[in-house]
């Protein structure tokens, strides 16, 4: 596994995919990492960074999928080419990759690990799950993907014969597990450090609270 | 001058190399129990600062002295210091008794627990206790939410106190869009860059009241902010929070504090200690 490292990077360019925001920031030493593992990005004017995964990873490029919803991830969507800002990573633990019938299944701005997983695994066939048409302008990130729309869910469609790889909202992920109990998700946490210094991003898992920066994001119970 | 880390703020296990970036190391905080901490959530992010409701999140002092300090003592190159709590004065005598190995340069006191009572007279029991049963150095880490830091402080050192460790954290609280409280037990410990000014301050007083070492510690992110501690006394600085946004840090402040000091005509960092005579002269009553 790579090394994490800290950088500071330059914006290569900030576009809009429906109501997220897409930043692609210059790859500088910084190794993209496995599909599902994470970096920090300094959010601009914010005390602590945000945790990102890693959404595309053009030639030279790292790229991020966010929803400006708070200050943070607000700061970040308004980069501009050139800005530059630290990012740290690759950290957590990714997907496995060594399945044989893989399918992705995403909900929201919870897609955002999924093309840059779906590239790894060639394409595999994807479920996505959204709350409005507007949002679901994202799914051009991941071509051929099933896309449905509230109040029809991804567990609604999904196919129950495969291994699948999810992320989105923890009600899709428990929904999900309950069809598919040795699913692999990717659940998200309020983070401060993403290292394993902060203990904040504990979440709940079988009874157990796990640190999701150290033992995730990726979890499986099986 | 030593460079820490805060209590709280650094798993070495998990980052052996940041911790070995420092001058000494301190563990986040060991109770007699396993303790699994407070249900997430558990962070909150504010203006100038953060939230944390961690809850003492820690193994347990057997499960700490049998597995995780020999760990340690392997993984990190720099003195060990161990941050001690408990509910109880029994508690904390008994962990000390049990850190009487070589492994631990330092025992620092957290006295700041919110489960504590913050009474000097507590602080210094505590204290008091433990001096009797170890010859390690023993810092008593004492809350900005004290009443009167001279009198705290008067009353750890004629305990037998070392050396005084400040500030904790502030409790503090932060509403999310709805206005609910955002960490699930309503209020946590305030710190980040807005902790400085009380930092400052406390440390000051306490200048006033003791000789000892004083490790200083709130809202540090720069090499100026340490330099502006040791301008009002501390012996020693730690940071926190600033290990949260920059792995980096201690090497950072390291720099920035050597650059800060020669612009402001210091030889060293350490000199700017003179300047905290003048400023506990000037600090009124």
């Amino acid at each position: 596994m790579s090394r994490p490292r800290r950088e500071r990077l330059r914006v290569a360019g900030v576009e809009a995919v429906g109501p997220y925001a897409l930043v692609r920031v210059g790859r500088g030493g910084i190794d993209p990492g496995v599909p599902g593992q994470f970096v920090m990005l300094e959010a601009p004017g914010r005390v602590l960074p945000r945790p990102m995964s890693l959404c595309l990873a053009p030639r030279g490029e790292l790229a991020f999928l966010l929803d400006p919803i708070g200050p943070g991830t607000t700061a970040l969507a308004r980069l501009e080419r050139g800005d530059r800002l630290h990012v740290f990573g690759p950290l957590g633990n990714g997907f496995r990759l060594d399945m044989p019938r893989p399918l992705l299944v995403g909900g929201g701005i919870g897609i955002a690990p999924l093309p840059y997983l779906a590239e790894a695994l060639e394409r595999p066939p994807a479920v996505l799950g959204f709350r409005s048409a507007l949002h679901a302008e994202a799914a051009v990130l991941l071509p051929n993907a099933e896309v449905v729309c509230d109040p029809t869910l991804v567990t609604d469609v999904m196919p129950l014969d495969r291994d699948v790889l999810a992320c989105g909202p923890e009600p899709m992920l428990e929904a999900v597990r309950a069809l598919v109990p040795d699913a692999q998700l990717a659940w998200e946490a309020p983070m401060a450090c993403g290292y394993g210094a902060c203990y904040g991003c504990v979440v709940e898992v079988d009874g157990e609270l796990k640190r999701l920066c150290v033992e995730g994001p990726v979890l499986c119970s099986s | 001058m030593l460079l820490l880390n805060a209590s709280g703020c650094l798993d070495a296990l998990t980052a052996p190399e940041v911790a070995s970036s420092l001058d000494a190391f301190v563990t986040k905080t060991v109770t007699p129990e396993p303790r699994a901490g407070n249900a997430p959530v558990r962070i909150a992010e504010t203006e100038h600062g953060m939230l944390n409701s961690i809850g003492l999140a820690n193994p347990g002092r057997d499960v700490f002295v049998n597995e995780t300090l020999p760990l340690l003592t392997r993984t990190v190159h720099v003195p060990i210091w161990v941050s001690v709590g408990g509910f109880c004065v029994r508690d904390y005598v008994e962990t000390c008794e049990q850190l009487a190995g070589d492994a631990v340069a330092c025992l620092e006191l957290n006295l700041s627990c919110p489960n504590v009572d913050e009474a000097p007279e507590s602080a210094a029991e505590i204290v008091a206790a433990c001096r009797e049963v170890t010859d390690k150095p023993l810092y008593a880490k004492v809350s900005p939410h004290s009443w009167d830091m001279a009198e705290t402080v008067r009353a750890v050192e004629a305990a037998g106190a070392d050396g005084v460790s400040m500030v904790n954290t502030l409790r503090g609280v932060a509403l999310d869009a709805q206005l609910r409280a955002t960490l699930a037990r309503g209020a946590g410990g305030y710190s980040g860059p807005a902790l400085k000014p009380v930092a400052l301050a406390a440390v000051l007083a306490a200048r006033r009241a003791t000789a000892l070492p004083i490790v200083g510690m709130g809202g540090v992110c720069t090499g100026r902010d340490a330099l502006e501690l040791i301008a009002c006394g501390a012996t020693h600085v730690a940071i926190g929070t600033v290990l949260f946004a920059d792995c980096d840090a201690p090497a950072r402040v390291r720099d920035e504090l050597v650059a800060e000091a020669t612009r402001a005509g210091f030889g060293q960092p350490d000199d700017a200690f003179a300047f905290a005579l003048q400023n506990v002269a000037r600090l009124a009553n």
